[in-house]
């Protein structure tokens, strides 16, 4: 299954519905390219659902790491929704989980940006 | 457990990358391992797949992965083959320690060491030979232990 993100805005935050696998190659692009065009618009915080997210490999981690960074150097803000187990376990041995603002409830979410 | 050995010579794509992680996993279990086993094996088949062609052949079409799939009674082993310069696995910063967190690439092999039981890494002027093991923890595993 491909990757695909669908973009909707909640009270100035984007929520990016993200579905399917983000591994090296298209999955991981698409999400680069996703983020890349939010930032472009000024749209800079950013809340990834990866609620329907099947898999990620560890290019989808870089990918992950790499959005991350890049809307911070832009003075915004990127924060994780609805991790499935799969991808919670890959960032907890990763030790990304700190790092990442992971959050499993959309309304608590969007308020935590500032 | 039926014993088994597979063995396929792919292209340097990342059709290959797909099909390893496939097969392994469709492998895996049929196997008997549970889920979180099979997405483990496949995961880290895939990663040293993701070496071989980026890392190892760098997309060359000349050159070729190949994977060896043997299931013994008590093992499931794979081993994935490159034809690159070698990768010296010493070399390989920590992808936990706190300053390379935030890097984007690195995890790879940290992830296949995480979800296999043994991994060696054979470089050599030819390429890279990666060798993993998952212990088959099934019936038929600790008739054979018992026996031993």
């Amino acid at each position: 299954m491909t990757m695909k993100t669908s973009t909707r805005q909640v009270d100035g935050v984007t929520i990016v519905d993200c579905s399917g696998r983000i591994t090296l190659g298209e999955g991981s692009v698409i999400l680069r390219d996703t983020v890349r065009e939010l930032l472009s618009k000024g749209q800079k915080k950013i809340l990834l659902n990866l609620g329907d997210v099947s898999y990620i490999d560890s290019s989808g981690i870089g990918e992950l790491v790499s959005a991350f960074t890049t809307v911070r150097n832009q003075g915004g803000e990127l924060k994780l929704l609805n991790l499935t187990k799969k991808v919670h376990d890959l960032l907890q041995i990763t030790k990304l989980y700190t790092v990442f603002d992971v959050r499993d409830d959309e309304a608590g979410a969007v308020k935590a940006f500032s | 457990m039926t014993e088994l050995r597979v063995s396929y010579t792919l292209d340097s794509t990342l059709e290959t990358v797909d099909s390893a992680e496939q097969t392994a996993g469709r492998i895996a279990a049929e196997t008997g391992f549970d889920e979180d086993e099979v997405m483990q094996i496949s995961m880290a088949v895939r990663e040293a797949a993701v070496n071989a062609v980026l890392h190892g052949n760098a997309y060359d079409p000349d050159k070729k992965v190949k994977l060896d799939i043997e299931r013994t009674g008590s093992d499931l082993v794979i081993t994935i083959r490159d034809q690159g310069k070698g990768l010296d696995p010493d070399k390989i910063p920590d992808p936990l320690a706190p300053e390379n967190l935030l890097k984007t690439s690195g995890r790879g092999i940290f992830l296949i060491r995480s979800f296999m039981d043994e991994v060696q890494i054979h470089p050599s002027q030819t390429g890279t030979e990666i060798k993993l093991v998952k212990h088959v923890h099934g019936p038929s595993a600790d008739v054979k232990e018992a026996s031993q």
